[in-house]
């Protein structure tokens, strides 16, 4: 009953002028999902400074996904050198990702553009 | 939809099978005249009573189901989400996020939190097996405030 997790990585130039990775998700994202979305993040191999998580073609989330975008904070915390930011949440999950917290240590954006100009 | 009408799901103790109940709860919160904003805290409360039904009360054994009874009243929608653990003991808490974000508590744990938040009323029995359950209920003269 549950729906593969899909992660397309790709670049992006920021409005500062630096690349961005950005981590493109669709699909699932729950606890199944942990391994692919870890797995592409640690893809980066931390040489990305900035990292945009974009969520636009996420169709689910429960708690376990929003755990896994907060191991990847953790992991990024860790390195101490790289941003995240998230984009293309619905207004719905904008206020939970608010509710837990997240938005302490990622900034959340509307959309690509709107995150683009942020780094 | 007729007030005291009452549907009845059995989950497989399985995850994803948590949307189906999310899908019928939004069905009927839909037909009350519930607002989509409304339906979407509804949906993830469910959805997060569901999982933690698969989980932790049936332990994802496949010969145990999760049972959903939904029942409408003229101003609000009830719904018990129904499985054959011994129930929770401890009362939902927030989340830490700096506690979680330095690696100092698990990253998971916080559907309790989401239920109770997302819904008027959240409610956790302990019962025998099968008996145990949480309560949430939506009511729909919460729309205006």
């Amino acid at each position: 009953m549950q729906t593969a997790t899909r992660v397309t990585v790709r670049t992006a130039t920021a409005a500062s002028g630096n690349t961005v990775a950005v981590l493109a998700f669709g699909g699932d994202i729950s606890s199944a999902s942990k391994d692919t979305v870890l797995g592409a993040y640690h893809g980066l191999n931390g040489a990305a400074s900035h990292v945009l998580l974009d969520f636009t073609g996420v169709d689910y989330i429960n708690s376990s996904g929003i755990a896994i975008v907060i191991q990847m904070l953790l992991e990024a915390g860790k390195a101490g050198t790289q941003t995240i930011g998230i984009f293309g949440l619905t207004p719905h999950f904008q206020k939970v990702f608010t509710m837990v917290g997240i938005n302490k240590y990622a900034a959340l954006h509307k959309d690509e553009a709107a995150a683009l100009a942020a780094v | 939809m007729k007030s005291g009408s009452s549907v009845e799901v059995r989950l497989p103790s399985e995850l994803g099978f948590e949307k189906v109940a999310m899908s019928t709860a939004a069905s009927m919160a839909t037909l009350m005249g519930f607002t989509e904003d409304r339906i979407e805290d509804l949906k993830t409360a469910v959805a997060e009573a569901c999982i933690n039904a698969i989980e932790h009360g049936n332990q994802l054994n496949s010969g145990l189901t999760v049972g959903v009874v939904l029942s409408t009243s003229d101003d609000r929608l009830e719904i018990k989400v129904i499985d054959d653990g011994a129930g929770v003991k401890t009362a939902p808490h927030a989340p830490d996020i700096d506690r979680k974000v330095h690696g100092e508590e698990d990253p998971r744990g916080m559907g309790m939190f989401l239920i109770q938040a997302l819904v008027d009323e959240a409610e956790w029995y302990k019962g025998p097996p099968g008996k145990s359950f949480v309560r949430l209920v939506i009511r729909l003269d919460k729309e205006n405030e």
